[in-house]
């Protein structure tokens, strides 16, 4: 099966005004129809960067210095902006971490859902309402008729997602970058976004890029993984294996953080209840370390690990990582 | 097909609906409009403005209907004292009505107040937003240009516009339009470089929406309230003006206006305080109407301005 999306050795780099910086290094990454590609690191790692990049919305300063950004075929990084209108919203779109200030509080939710139905497919008000009403019922709005009518204000934080989710997916797009969809929401409320961004997958053979920092959701949500440090894909594979026999010491370092909860003897053991850390922090930007980046602060470093960057290992035809480590680690 | 298979849904859904929350009403907060009005109805200045306009209006409008007298006819002896025979408010120095002078003239001050101002704000929001969306070389470009308009004193600009292209009513809107859109130029491009960060702005592009789009339909009616205030004291500014154009001896002397009143008798005035300080009681009042409504919408908008 082909990619839908398929991102190549992107290079992303800021103008600080006194020197140039790549916040993103050579990313590389592939969403397929119907699966979900969890994105997970740190913060500044170059997640939302890659995601801006996808979408041509990189802030002022930033700009796409190298790779390709390929959507069905079509390169996103050279398009025309006419062009790039009508792909935005149509067959690729987004949906923002804050559902609270990513809606217009001036609009009624069915103009909101409406207009892009309006915009793309050259559809009448009329028409339009009614997809608005059926999306809204998609995405499990109690008594949508009423809800129509809304102003965001009016709406609690879940109902303002499940508004952004309907219209991001109001014109059935190929793809929908999520970019921490659920980070400003109740955990509950988390699950019910989680199950229903699922369902309509399911439905629609949607590609999803879902960008997050948490693996609880990425083990939910996500079929395939690509792990960031620092602007660089560090690990790429299958949700189970990334999860079950992490290759890289930053993933399992991250899978460590996570906390988890034990019962009965190992609940009593001494160390129950620590969590692991990864010592210090990502590197401020144009200071990242010239060969492995995560080497300084990687209990496993070596003497090649900060003098050589580190090759792409293979660990089966799936999975791969940027480690000179990756075989010892995964096979530990 | 959906529709038809809607509609029953709808109406058997809202009675349903009232029944099984009843305490969202309570919570949900009432419409803006709604709540805008209450909060305007609370501020006293505010009222006392829209009275002083509404009095302003009432002049002028009902004013000829109750006092039809020809305010360019001589009526009585030049300089008349108020209270005389003829003329309640006096004469002027060629014995023309006072008091009708100042009900004919209000409809040509307030169709320049309100046409100036709309000039103003139009150039203004079409400048500032430009600078304001666009940011950079534009932004840099329109600006320069906004500077030049504000280092010129501007009274002594208008006063060249209208020397150079005639002293009529139409020259002398435009001519204050001319000269006073840089605030509004200003306080849009503020807004714009504030609103168009913002998320939404960012979603309604991943959306697919166009530039013009964006600046029209998206950020300016979220720019707007504080434009709507300076639209408001901008007519209060140009009927300011055109009393000191009128004042200069360059107003339109073919159309009655309370700045012409003041500037033919300026000469007499203190011979005649009433031929002078009538008309600038008339031009005060309204003004003041405008400033205290103005204040009174912006307080009304502003949430954290409002009084409990």
């Amino acid at each position: 099966m082909d990619p839908i999306l398929s991102v190549r050795d992107l290079v992303v780099e800021v103008d600080t005004g006194s020197a140039v910086h790549k916040v993103i290094d050579g990313v590389s990454l592939d969403l397929y129809p119907g699966k979900t590609l969890g994105v997970v690191g740190e913060s500044g790692c170059g997640k939302s960067m890659t995601a801006l990049a996808t979408m041509g919305l990189l802030p002022d300063r930033f700009r796409v210095a190298g790779g390709s950004i390929q959507l069905a075929g079509e390169e996103m990084t050279t398009v025309k902006p006419s062009r790039l209108r009508q792909l935005r919203g149509n067959a690729i779109s987004m949906i923002f971490q804050e559902p609270m200030t990513s809606l217009n509080p001036l609009l009624t939710v069915e103009r909101q859902i409406a207009e892009v139905v309006e915009l793309h497919q050259q559809k009448s008000r009329a028409e339009a309402r009614d997809i608005a009403l059926e999306m809204l019922r998609a995405v499990q709005i109690p008594s949508p008729e009423a809800r129509l009518a809304a102003y965001p204000h009016e709406l609690s934080g879940g109902m303002r997602q499940r508004v952004m989710i309907a219209i991001a997916l109001a014109c059935r797009p190929k793809v929908i970058i999520a970019d921490e969809p659920t980070t400003a929401l109740d955990v509950t409320v988390q699950a019910q976004i989680f199950r229903l961004l699922r369902d309509l997958q399911m439905d629609t053979e949607t590609a999803i890029m879902l960008i997050t920092h948490d693996l609880g959701a990425v083990a939910e949500m996500a079929d395939e993984v690509a792990v960031f440090y620092a602007g660089r894909s560090i690990e790429t594979g299958p949700v189970a294996q990334i999860l079950d026999t992490p290759a890289h010491p930053y993933t399992r370092g991250l899978m460590s953080c996570t906390p988890r909860l034990k019962l009965g003897a190992q609940a009593r053991e001494p160390d129950a209840g620590a969590l692991g850390e990864i010592p210090g922090m990502v590197p401020p930007l144009g200071r990242f370390p010239k060969a492995c980046r995560f080497a300084p602060r990687c209990a496993l470093a070596d003497a090649r690990c900060t003098h050589d960057a580190p090759p792409k290992v293979a660990l089966n035809d799936a999975h791969a990582a940027l480690c000179w480590h990756a075989k010892e680690e995964a096979f530990a | 097909m959906t529709q038809t298979a809607m509609e029953p849904t709808s109406a058997m859904s809202k009675p349903a609906k009232a029944a099984s929350i009843p305490d969202e009403a309570a919570i949900t907060p009432a419409h803006p409009a709604t709540e805008f009005v209450r909060a305007f109805a609370r501020n006293q200045s505010a009222i006392l403005g829209l009275v002083l306009l509404a009095l302003v209006f009432a002049l002028t409008f009902l004013g000829p209907v109750i006092y039809p007298l020809n305010p360019y006819e001589m009526v009585d002896m030049p300089f008349a004292a108020p209270g005389g025979e003829y003329a309640p408010l006096g004469t002027d120095y060629i014995g023309r009505d006072i008091l009708a002078g100042i009900i004919s003239g209000g409809k040509a001050t307030l169709a320049v107040g309100a046409s100036s101002a709309l000039i103003s704000v139009v150039i203004g929001i079409l400048i500032g937003s430009f600078a304001g969306y666009f940011g950079g070389f534009i932004d840099a470009a329109l600006m320069k240009v906004t500077e030049f308009f504000q280092i010129l004193p501007a009274l002594l600009l208008a006063m060249l516009l209208v020397s150079i292209f005639g002293a009529k009513l139409l020259t002398i809107i435009i001519a204050i339009g001319i000269v006073s859109w840089p605030q509004t130029a200003r306080l849009a491009r503020a807004e714009f470089m504030r609103i168009r960060k913002l998320d939404y702005v960012n979603a309604a592009r991943t959306a697919g929406a166009k530039n013009s789009y964006l600046i029209f339909a998206v950020i300016l009616p979220a720019a707007l309230p504080p434009l709507i205030v300076a639209a408001g004291l901008a007519v209060g500014s140009a009927i300011l003006f055109e009393a000191g154009l009128s004042f200069l001896g360059l107003g339109d002397p073919n159309v009655m206006s309370w700045g012409l009143i003041i500037g033919q008798n300026r000469n007499y005035l203190l011979d005649a305080w009433w031929t002078v300080t009538l008309p600038g009681i008339a031009i005060f009042i309204t003004v003041l109407g405008i400033s205290l409504v103005g204040d009174g919408i912006n307080d009304a908008l502003n949430p954290k301005l409002r009084r409990r």
